[in-house]
């Protein structure tokens, strides 16, 4: 009997041990890389969502979804992150519907021509956040590169175990609560840095985007028509990479397929009344707070006109739960622009 | 067995080869030291000892390689 | 399949469980499948040869046995006695070695070819070039069988030992290829004997709690030293070795100190796991080391390190060559123009230096490698001349005897070994020995200081963790000398045993050097 207790304690000082240790090495995302936390702060929300915007950093970036709330009362999250590929964006869709069901998808279509990830970092920040069912599970398995593993994921010890050497502060300060840093998935800059032009596009030797891509923004378009949601396909006005003919052809052709609405706001630049000088935090590749402010209100008004997006604004649940949001996103929004009267630049992001 | 013993001596002296049993598994003997030997027994005893004999079991005490020339001279 | 990855200690977890949940005169059928399954992962492709040099081995021992019966039967029936026996038992033997001689030819030539062409090709076109030629051969692209220079050598053991009728040839061919193919050892040995592994390798072992913790125990130590030490430590190694010019001076002895405790933890850690892994089967490997450290000399050092592959030097090709009608005759010719003193000496000599040479260009395949073991021949040549001088310098002078004397030989030993090895990592021969030159007379500690040691490539954190590796491996070596250390853990208390265990554990498990490593900057998302 006492051999039993012994062992029973011994396993679960092991089991202590090594979870708390995971917990401490795993980084926070509350310092200068926030977008890691992105993802996993969706399961925080308490009321649903109308519109659920998917893809990566030019949709993340370039919407702000107090916007869309305060001038059409469209209740929206953006499950964005770091270069996501169609896979995820489809993975991400089918566990959200475990969640709840929106009215309207809003895709992202950049990611159509990535063929596989870039860097092992940017996994990381899209699939770790995700709570575990078969849509994690699958998204892993397809999306994966070669240097990662499985067991890295249910064990994620296992991949950041280095860090004992590079823990900071903030491993300590968050160890048992993260704040929330975005706003429903809108990642805040309110710096301006003008946009200066880019160099031209090389030519490709294919435009074709990859079979993957296809097959993910098929099983998306399917699962949607399923639930009876709105796939709605969309490229962000930022102004690199560039997104050539050939890619917009085989997106036109698509939507008109399959009778999706497309919006291309790289030709809607003068109607969302975007200024290159002002909207932008970093040259152009991504818009400020103002740019995104800009772009939610442009496509607030299409959604509304043309998906029929409901105005919830009149609602008491929703009112309440966005008012604090609203709350919060007009804090942040003072701040950063104090600091950026005080020092010129914005600390945090440095 | 003296002649023997005489020579083991020049090679390496300071040890009592009447009484010790260990001399190649406590490192007393080193194989450049065995093969010293090894070449004088041809010189002195004619007996070729060969390679696959050279083990431990047979080398550790003078008594044991005494044994070993013996068993060899009669098979010649 | 690496020791150190997650396929191979899943693939452990899943053939020690099939091991004893089958019946046990399958089990050996077990290790058989899991090695060919763990080797045939190396490469699909690269099993042929070890079936061609397992199937040669297997056929000549047979037919080596037969001429031995066949000779034995027509013996007897002719009634031969005295000297007519003697003479047909002197053919039979010239038969049986030509047979030895083919399987030598076989297989040694098979290594010789794939390991060596490139070395060959290399030493041509130099001749080439230092005779004015144009053109240089290429270079063929072919990766090694997995454990080729291991499993040939025991093939050999075990050919050449069925020759001198040592025991009996293995009559079941699969247990041949599971002795060679073992997957524990095929990687880097140990190298061991075929009547002293039989004993264990097919045996049906039972499964025994402790047996198995104790495998346990000694793969994680094993992984300790590789992947908490060696791996941690090998960038100071690449660094050094590849920048001579910046890294000279002070840099020199670090690095040389670096790699001899980087070869310490990588060998003798990836032996542990070898060994342990071979625990959890109830299979006995020879043991490879023995506090290689606490040696006080260097002869001694080379009875503690790599003790099964010296030993198959030793016994064959050492002895029969020293012991061989060649060098005899040389001996006897020596012996008209050095006196018989001297030319008593020559079979050592000889033995010895191409002895060395053939273990120099075993460990790889270039001078680099071959100058190393050559150095080490002469350096043992020349402590076995200067051992009269020794054991007066002993007798006269008693400080020489105390214990602070013996740390102090330890220590010269470490530094002897450490500094034949600079010819391992240098890119050439000639860097090294210039190096030599400033490990002897360049001794700017201040530049350790300076900021430029960031340029050997890891942190304060990581030169910590290594510089407590160091009196850690003194502490166990100094358990060690006395008894096994597991069983010293094991008498101690129940949070003793666990502390030391788990912790053990944690530490390869957070400090160890796997995986992709932390970099912030890879976070940053930027779309350049």
């Amino acid at each position: 009997m006492k051999q039993k207790i012994r062992t029973i304690g011994l396993a679960l000082t092991v089991i202590v041990v090594l979870v708390g240790l995971q917990r401490l090495l795993q980084p926070k995302y509350m310092g200068q890389v926030i977008e890691g936390a992105f993802i996993g702060e969706y399961y925080k929300e308490t009321t649903p969502h109308d519109l659920l915007i998917l893809g990566d950093c030019e949709v993340y970036e370039n919407i702000s979804p107090v916007a869309l709330w305060e001038e059409f009362g469209i209740t929206s999250y953006i499950r964005g992150s770091a270069n996501q590929l169609p896979a995820q964006s489809y993975y991400l869709l089918e566990d959200t519907l475990r969640y709840e069901t929106p009215r309207a998808v809003l895709f992202h279509v950049a990611a159509m021509k990535m063929e596989g990830q870039d860097r092992e970092a940017y996994n990381r920040m899209t699939m770790e956040g995700m709570k575990w069912s078969s849509s994690k599970w699958n998204a892993i398995c397809e999306t994966k590169m070669e240097e990662e593993y499985m067991l890295e994921y249910i064990f994620p010890l296992l991949r950041y175990h280095s860090r004992w050497q590079e823990l900071e502060a903030d491993d300590f300060t968050y160890y048992w609560k993260r704040d929330i840093v975005s706003h429903n998935g809108y990642y805040m800059r309110c710096d301006v840095k003008p946009a200066e032009g880019f160099p031209a596009a090389r030519r490709q030797a294919s435009y074709h985007f990859p079979d993957s891509s296809w097959e993910y923004l098929n099983r998306m378009e399917a699962l949607c028509r399923e639930k009876g949601i709105d796939l709605i396909l969309m490229k962000s006005p930022s102004q690199y990479p560039a997104w050539p003919e050939e890619y917009e052809a085989q997106i036109e052709e698509y939507a008109k397929e399959h009778n999706l609405l497309y919006i291309n706001c790289l030709e809607k630049q003068e109607e969302i009344g975007l200024d290159f000088s002002k909207d932008t935090y970093n040259g152009g590749l991504h818009l400020n707070l103002y740019g995104a402010e800009k772009l939610a209100r442009y496509l607030g008004g299409r959604l509304q006109e043309e998906i029929g997006l409901p105005d919830h604004r009149r609602e008491e649940e929703l009112q309440r739960v966005w008012e604090q949001k609203c709350g919060f996103y007009y804090e942040q929004q003072e701040k950063q622009e104090e600091e950026l009267r005080t020092c010129g630049f914005l600390k945090q992001f440095q | 067995m003296e002649e023997l013993i005489e020579i083991m001596e020049e090679i390496n002296p300071d040890v009592d080869y009447a009484s010790c049993t260990g001399l190649i598994e406590e490192g007393i003997w080193t194989s450049f030291d065995l093969v010293m030997l090894i070449t004088e027994i041809r010189e002195q005893f004619g007996v070729a000892i060969p390679a696959e004999r050279i083990v431990p079991e047979n080398f550790n005490s003078a008594e044991a390689i005494f044994a070993l020339i013996k068993e060899l001279e009669e098979d010649d | 399949m690496a020791f150190v990855s997650y396929e191979f200690l899943a693939f452990l977890a899943v053939f020690v469980l099939v091991y004893y949940v089958l019946p046990g005169r399958f089990r050996w059928m077990v290790l058989l499948a899991g090695s060919l399954l763990f080797y045939l992962a190396s490469g699909i492709r690269y099993i042929v040869f070890l079936l061609i040099t397992c199937v040669s081995i297997f056929g000549l021992t047979l037919w080596m046995e037969r001429i031995h019966l066949a000779g034995k039967e027509e013996m007897k029936n002719q009634g031969m006695k005295g000297e007519e026996k003697k003479a047909f038992r002197a053919k039979l033997k010239k038969r049986q070695k030509h047979v030895l001689q083919l399987g030598l030819f076989v297989n040694l030539g098979i290594l010789a070819v794939v390991k060596y062409t490139n070395f060959a090709i290399w030493n041509v076109n130099q001749w080439l070039h230092f005779f004015g030629g144009e053109g240089e051969f290429g270079f063929v692209s072919w990766a090694l069988p997995l454990g080729i220079s291991y499993y040939t050598l025991q093939a050999l053991g075990y050919l050449l030992d069925v020759y001198h009728g040592k025991y009996e040839a293995e009559k079941n061919p699969f247990r041949l290829l599971l002795f060679l193919s073992f997957f524990p050892q095929v990687v880097q040995g140990p190298v061991s004997r075929f009547d002293k592994l039989k004993e264990t390798l097919f045996e049906e072992h039972a499964w025994f709690g402790q047996r198995i913790c104790r495998g346990m125990e000694r793969m994680l130590w094993g992984f300790f030293k590789k992947l908490v030490v060696a791996d941690r430590v090998a960038p100071v190694v690449m660094a050094v070795g590849q920048n001579p010019e910046e890294l000279g001076g002070i840099y020199v002895l670090a690095g040389m100190l670096a790699y001899t405790l980087q070869l310490y933890g990588d060998f003798t850690g990836g032996i542990d796991i070898a060994i342990g892994c071979g625990e959890l089967f109830g299979v006995e490997l020879p043991e490879n080391f023995d506090r290689p450290f606490s040696a006080e000399s260097l002869a001694e050092y080379w009875r503690r390190w790599h003790m099964s592959l010296m030993q198959w030097f030793r016994e064959y090709v050492f002895y029969p060559l020293a012991g061989s009608k060649s060098v005899s005759r040389i001996r006897k010719l020596g012996e008209r123009f050095f006196g018989k003193k001297a030319a008593s000496r020559l079979p050592m000599y000889i033995a010895s230096l191409i002895t060395w040479f053939f273990t120099g260009i075993w460990h790889g395949a270039s001078w680099n490698f071959v100058i190393w073991g050559m150095v080490n021949g002469v350096i043992l040549l020349a402590s076995q001349e200067a051992a009269p001088l020794y054991r007066r310098f002993h007798k006269a002078y008693a400080f020489s005897n105390t214990p602070v004397y013996h740390r102090f030989m330890t220590l010269r030993t470490l530094m002897m070994v450490s500094a034949v090895q600079m010819f391992e990592y240098y890119a050439s021969p000639l860097t090294a020995i210039r190096m030599f030159g400033d490990l002897a007379f360049v001794w700017d500690i201040g530049r350790l200081f300076d900021g430029s040691a960031a340029l050997l490539g890891i942190t304060l954190a990581d030169f910590a963790v290594l510089f407590l590796s160091v009196p850690l491996f003194c502490l166990v070596g100094a358990i060690q000398a006395k008894e096994d250390i597991r069983l010293w853990v094991e008498r101690k208390s129940g949070l003793v045993r666990f502390l030391v265990w788990f912790g053990l554990f944690l530490a390869v498990l957070i400090l160890g050097v796997y995986g992709q490593g932390y970099d912030k900057q890879n976070f940053i998302y930027n779309q350049f």
